[in-house]
């Protein structure tokens, strides 16, 4: 199942504001991104298919009452249900944890950020949102789909691999990248020297 | 030079000379007609002196064929959304004793909503504001509102006339700019 370069992926846009929720849905449409908005979190959750007390999605088929949603963009500063506290909830959820979330806010404050993206933030916009920010979400949609079909395509073969948890964690992605490369230079040496080659 | 049959006042000499001095300056003020001249003119000076900043460039670039009235219908939800806020704030301010956080609040909002349409004189006075508030310097918040409000109602005076403009420069004169 290869993922479409052209799909489009749809979008859920969480804010407060209705002038930053019209700038945000023109943003994300002229990205040939589709796009729902929502004001609070309480209502992105419903749209998700998660109730506030919920922690997985209730055992109904996918299509029913849900819609898929490829990234989660939401204002951190909201009332009631805080962006960063819908973000936990995400993250949480055994069904929808590996969708990317994205954090924006007019506000630069370092703590906040980090805070954020050891959730499991993929990113963290400052307002107001740019166009150019727009580029940005697309990579970290293909990233969790990519993942997604290496994990269906080791689970059919037999080698040995060591898959990494898709817990995304920023303050780790050096780390992880490092991983990554420990992992793959593993197997190349082992191929090699599974030949009669001898190089390593 | 093409003559162009527009709407504008008939051709003389130093309409030629303007238009060749504004060829280097203003390319887009080649060929404008007069109310084409005074729009960019007003926007120019929006931007010279600080109402606007880049964010109503970035308005400007969703702006588009499926969406031909973006710029204006944001900038009416922003004055809606503004003149609700300086309500609020002003009915918060006359309040003892003072809620600076609740104060902050609103003003948090107000600040987010300017700097989404580019209002860099407002965001600013609203940064201050919020620095008096901080500080529980009411007397700082008062003397800082009322540059708010001064702000707000002269942005909104400026972008009125800019768009009543705007919609005046239709689609027909245009068609004749467009025709090079």
């Amino acid at each position: 199942m290869a993922v479409d370069a052209e799909a489009q992926f749809h979008v859920l846009a969480v804010d407060d504001s209705l002038l930053d929720r019209k700038l945000i849905e023109r943003l994300l449409k002229t990205s040939s991104f589709q796009v729902t908005t929502v004001d609070s979190g309480s209502k992105a959750l419903e749209v998700l298919g998660l109730k506030e007390d919920q922690t997985s999605t209730p055992a109904l088929s996918p299509e029913h009452n849900e819609i898929e949603v490829n990234l989660v963009i939401t204002d951190y500063c909201m009332p009631g249900m805080t962006g960063y506290d819908l973000l936990k909830k995400i993250k949480e959820s055994s069904s929808l944890k590996d969708i990317p979330v994205v954090i924006m806010s007019s506000e630069n404050v370092p703590s906040r950020i980090n805070r954020c993206l050891e959730e499991g933030a993929e990113e963290f916009f400052l307002k107001p949102v740019q166009l150019s920010d727009m580029r940005r979400l697309r990579p970290h949609i293909l990233k969790g789909k990519h993942k997604e079909q290496q994990l269906h395509q080791e689970e059919n073969s037999n080698t040995n691999h060591i898959i990494i948890s898709s817990s995304n964690n920023n303050n780790m992605s050096n780390k992880r990248k490092a991983m990554d490369e420990e992992v793959l230079s593993e197997r190349t040496r082992l191929r090699f020297s599974s030949s009669s080659l001898n190089v390593i | 030079m093409a003559l162009h049959i527009s709407s504008a006042p008939p051709i003389s000499a130093f309409h030629h000379l303007l238009c060749f001095f504004f060829h280097d300056t203003y390319p887009e003020m080649e060929y404008a007609s007069s109310l084409q001249r005074q729009l960019a003119s007003m926007k120019k000076n929006l931007f010279d002196q600080g109402y606007l900043d880049e964010q109503f460039y970035q308005l400007e670039e969703l702006q588009d064929e499926s969406s031909p009235n973006f710029v204006e219908e944001v900038v009416t939800l922003f004055f809606r959304d503004s003149s609700r806020l300086v309500a609020n704030i002003d009915q918060a301010l006359q309040k003892y004793p003072q809620d600076f956080r609740r104060l902050d609040n609103f003003m948090h909002q107000l600040k987010g909503s300017a700097s989404s349409i580019g209002a860099a004189k407002m965001k600013n006075e609203c940064t201050s504001f919020r620095e008096f508030c901080n500080k529980e310097n009411r007397e700082g918040c008062l003397r800082s509102f009322q540059k708010v409000k001064k702000e707000h109602a002269v942005l909104k005076q400026k972008l009125e006339n800019y768009f009543q403009l705007l919609r005046q420069d239709g689609p027909v004169d245009k068609a004749t700019r467009s025709g090079n």
